[in-house]
C-alpha cells in the first residue's frame, strides 16, 4: 500500500505553532519520524488557521525539502496554494485534492500534468457526497474522461470515494468498498484508489481500532493508496499483514521488518 | 496482423555484484565477475535489460571427487588430484569467468582438514588464476564455523563470494565475509520464506543487501529441478516487484546435481537405448543450466567443460 503519511497539518497544535513561528526543528522532526515508519509520501497542509497559505506553503514545502526528497502530497482547495507547493515540491508529487465537478477538474487535471504530479479526486460534486456506490463511481468515471481528456495517465489518478465518520452515516463504509472494487473496471489500466482513512473514526470511541480494522477491510477490496497515521505501529503492522495475506509480499518470519526495509521512501 | 508484444512494467530491479579485485581495487584478480542489474524476467530485451550476461564457474574440489560417471572423470582427467592444477585448468582451457573452490577436505568424515590447510588451498588457488573465487565450506555447520574465517582472512581484499550463510548458521561466516570485505552467498533449501528470512538475518548484522547472491538449492532435471526453477521465478518475480530482501542475484550449483542423475551416469552397455553415455551426461548438466538461466539464475556452478562450453554458447545466443 501507498502510505501517505497525515501528520504534517496545521490542524495539529504542534504543526500550527511551528508554521507561526517559523519553527522548522519539529516540522523536520515529523518528516523523519514519518519516513522511519514507513510513509511512501506526506502529506503538507498549512491548516484552516494559516493566515497567509501561501506563504506559509511556500515556508513548509522548502522546509520539508531541507531533509526529504520523498515525494509530497500538497494538501489544499486553493490552486494559487496548489500551484505553489508542487513547483517548490517537484515532479512525482501528488495534488491533494480536487472535487469531481467540471470546473475543478478544469484546473486540476491539466496542473497535474504540468507538474508531473498524481491527483486524488473526491467522488464529491456540485451536489454533495451522493448518497450511494453508483453516484460515487459516476463522479470517478467524469474524473477518468477528464484525465483522458488532457493526457493525464489512469494510473496517476487516486480515486478517493469520501469515508464519513461511522457513527454519522454507518452504511457509508459499505459503500466506499463497493466503490473501490467498481472504479478498478473504468479503464484499463485503471485508476488508483486512495482513502483519507482516519475520517472514518471521527469522533468515536476506539479511534484506532476503527481504522486498522477499515483498513484492512479496503485493502481486501484493492485499495490501493491511504492517507493515514503512519505513528500508529499497530494500525502499520495491520496493513503489512493484509499485504502478505494478500500474496503482494513473499512470507517470512521477519515479514513486518522485511516490508519496512522495503519500502522507505 | 502484427502482433503487439505483451510488455510488464516492474517497479525494481535485481541488485548488482560485482565479485573479485583488481589491483586498483585492493586484490589481485585481471578480471572480475559482474552479475545481476536485470530489469525484467531473463532475457526478455524488449521489455528490461539483463546488462550483465549470467557468469560460469567451474567447480574445483580441495580432495578428489569419489566415484563419479566415466564421462565426467575422464574429461577433468588427472587434475582432479589436484586443486591449484584443476583451477588453472578451469580457466586457461575451459575459460571458466570464476573458480568454486569447495573445500570438501574440511569435512570430518573426508580428510578432516584443519582451518590452515584449507587456508593454504584458499591461497595457492588464489596464487594459480587469475579470476575471482568462489570459496564454499565443507557443509558441516561446526566445522565450516571454524575453517571459513580462515580462509576469509587469507583471501581478504580479494572481494572473493563466500559460502553459505543459512537460518541457523549464519553468524560466523557473515562477520568474517563483513570484516575482509567479500561478498556472501545465503542459502535456504528449497525455500523462498526461509531464503527471505535468512536474508534478513544477516541483513540485521549490518551487512549490506547488495553484497549477497542468494542460492536456493539446485535440483537437476528429472530431480527437483522443477521446484528449484518454480523459486527462483518466483524470488525474482519478488525483486522485480520490490522486495529488497529478495532482490539479490541467484546462483544454482548445477554440475554436482546434475551429475547425480541416473540417466547421466548409467553406463551405455547398462542402458543401451539412452544412447551414447559420453553425450548423456554433458547433455543433462547444460540443459539443467540451460533451465536454470531462464529462471533467473545469474550465476552457474559447472563441471564438465564440454556442458560448459554448450551453456556458454547458448548465453551468447539468448543475450543476443
Amino acid at each position: 500500500m501507498y502510505a501517505i503519511g497525515e501528520r504534517i497539518n496545521g490542524m495539529f497544535k504542534s504543526v500550527r505553532g511551528a508554521i507561526q513561528e517559523r519553527n522548522p526543528e519539529a516540522v523536520h522532526d515529523l518528516v523523519r519520524r514519518q519516513l522511519e515508519a514507513g510513509a511512501n509520501c506526506l502529506d503538507v497542509n498549512v491548516g484552516p488557521a494559516a493566515a497567509d497559505p501561501l506563504e506559509a506553503m511556500e515556508w513548509l514545502v522548502k522546509t520539508i525539502r531541507e531533509v526529504t526528497k520523498a515525494p509530497l502530497a500538497i494538501d489544499t482547495t486553493k490552486p494559487d496554494v496548489m500551484r505553489k507547493g508542487l513547483e517548490l515540491a517537484g515532479p512525482g508529487s501528488v495534488i491533494n485534492s480536487t472535487k469531481g465537478q467540471q470546473e475543478q477538474l478544469d484546473i486540476f487535471v491539466p496542473m497535474a500534468v504540468e507538474y508531473q504530479a498524481s491527483l486524488i479526486a473526491l467522488t464529491i460534486d456540485e451536489n454533495g457526497i451522493p448518497r450511494d456506490a453508483d453516484g460515487r463511481s459516476e463522479i470517478a468515471l467524469r474524473v477518468v474522461a477528464s484525465g483522458m481528456e488532457h493526457g493525464l495517465e489512469p494510473d496517476r489518478l487516486m480515486i478517493d470515494a469520501v469515508i464519513l465518520p461511522v457513527n454519522v452515516a454507518q452504511a457509508t463504509p459499505g459503500h466506499v468498498l463497493d466503490t473501490i472494487r467498481s472504479v478498478k473496471v473504468l479503464s484499463d489500466p485503471p485508476p488508483k484508489t486512495v482513502l483519507g482513512l482516519s475520517n472514518v473514526s471521527q469522533g468515536t470511541q476506539m479511534r484506532e481500532l476503527i481504522n486498522r480494522t477499515y483498513l484492512v477491510m479496503a485493502l481486501a477490496a484493492g485499495m490501493d493508496a491511504a492517507i493515514v497515521d503512519v505513528l500508529d505501529t499497530e494500525l502499520m503492522d495491520a496493513m503489512i499483514a493484509a499485504e502478505l495475506l494478500m500474496n503482494r509480499t513473499v512470507y517470512a518470519d521477519d515479514f513486518l521488518k522485511a516490508y519496512r526495509a522495503s519500502n522507505r521512501a | 496482423m502484427p502482433l503487439e508484444m505483451p510488455v510488464e512494467k516492474w517497479a525494481a530491479a535485481v541488485n548488482t555484484v560485482t565479485i573479485g579485485a583488481t589491483a586498483a581495487e585492493g586484490g589481485t584478480r585481471k578480471a572480475t565477475v559482474t552479475i545481476g542489474g536485470d530489469t525484467s524476467l531473463p532475457f526478455l530485451h524488449f521489455e528490461g535489460k539483463t546488462p550483465n550476461r549470467p557468469a560460469i564457474a567451474m567447480e574445483v574440489l580441495d580432495v578428489p571427487p569419489q566415484n563419479i560417471a566415466p564421462p565426467l572423470e575422464s574429461a577433468l582427467g588427472a587434475v582432479m588430484a589436484d586443486p591449484v592444477a584443476w583451477a588453472r585448468k578451469a580457466v586457461e582451457e575451459w575459460g571458466a569467468d570464476a573458480v568454486c573452490l569447495r573445500l570438501l577436505g574440511a569435512h570430518p568424515d573426508q580428510a578432516n582438514r584443519s582451518p590452515e590447510e584449507c587456508a593454504q588451498t584458499v591461497k595457492a588457488v588464489l596464487g594459480a588464476v587469475s579470476v575471482p573465487l568462489i570459496i564454499w565450506g565443507c557443509g558441516q555447520p561446526e566445522k565450516d564455523n571454524e575453517v571459513m574465517p580462515r580462509c576469509s582472512e587469507v583471501a581478504g581484499g580479494e572481494n572473493c563470494l563466500l559460502g553459505t550463510a543459512s537460518q541457523n548458521n549464519y553468524k560466523t561466516i557473515t562477520a568474517a565475509c563483513m570484516a575482509d570485505g567479500h561478498k556472501l552467498i545465503t542459502e535456504a533449501p528449497l525455500d523462498i520464506n526461509i531464503q527471505k528470512q535468512v536474508n534478513i538475518l544477516v541483513s540485521e548484522m549490518g551487512m549490506d543487501l547488495s553484497r549477497i547472491v542468494m542460492f536456493q538449492v539446485t535440483g537437476g532435471i528429472g530431480y527437483g529441478m522443477e521446484y528449484a526453477y518454480s523459486i527462483m521465478e518466483r524470488t525474482r518475480l519478488a525483486a522485480l516487484s520490490g522486495d529488497r530482501m529478495l532482490s539479490m542475484p541467484m546462483l544454482a550449483v548445477v554440475g554436482p546435481e546434475a551429475w547425480k542423475a541416473k540417466e547421466a551416469r548409467t553406463p551405455e552397455e547398462v542402458a543401451p537405448q539412452w544412447g551414447a553415455a559420453e553425450e548423456r551426461g554433458v547433455s543433462w548438466e547444460a540443459t539443467t543450466a540451460t533451465c536454470f538461466l531462464h529462471a533467473g539464475t545469474n550465476l552457474l556452478v559447472m563441471w564438465h567443460p564440454r556442458s560448459a562450453a554448450l551453456v556458454r554458447k547458448t548465453i551468447d545466443s539468448l543475450m543476443g
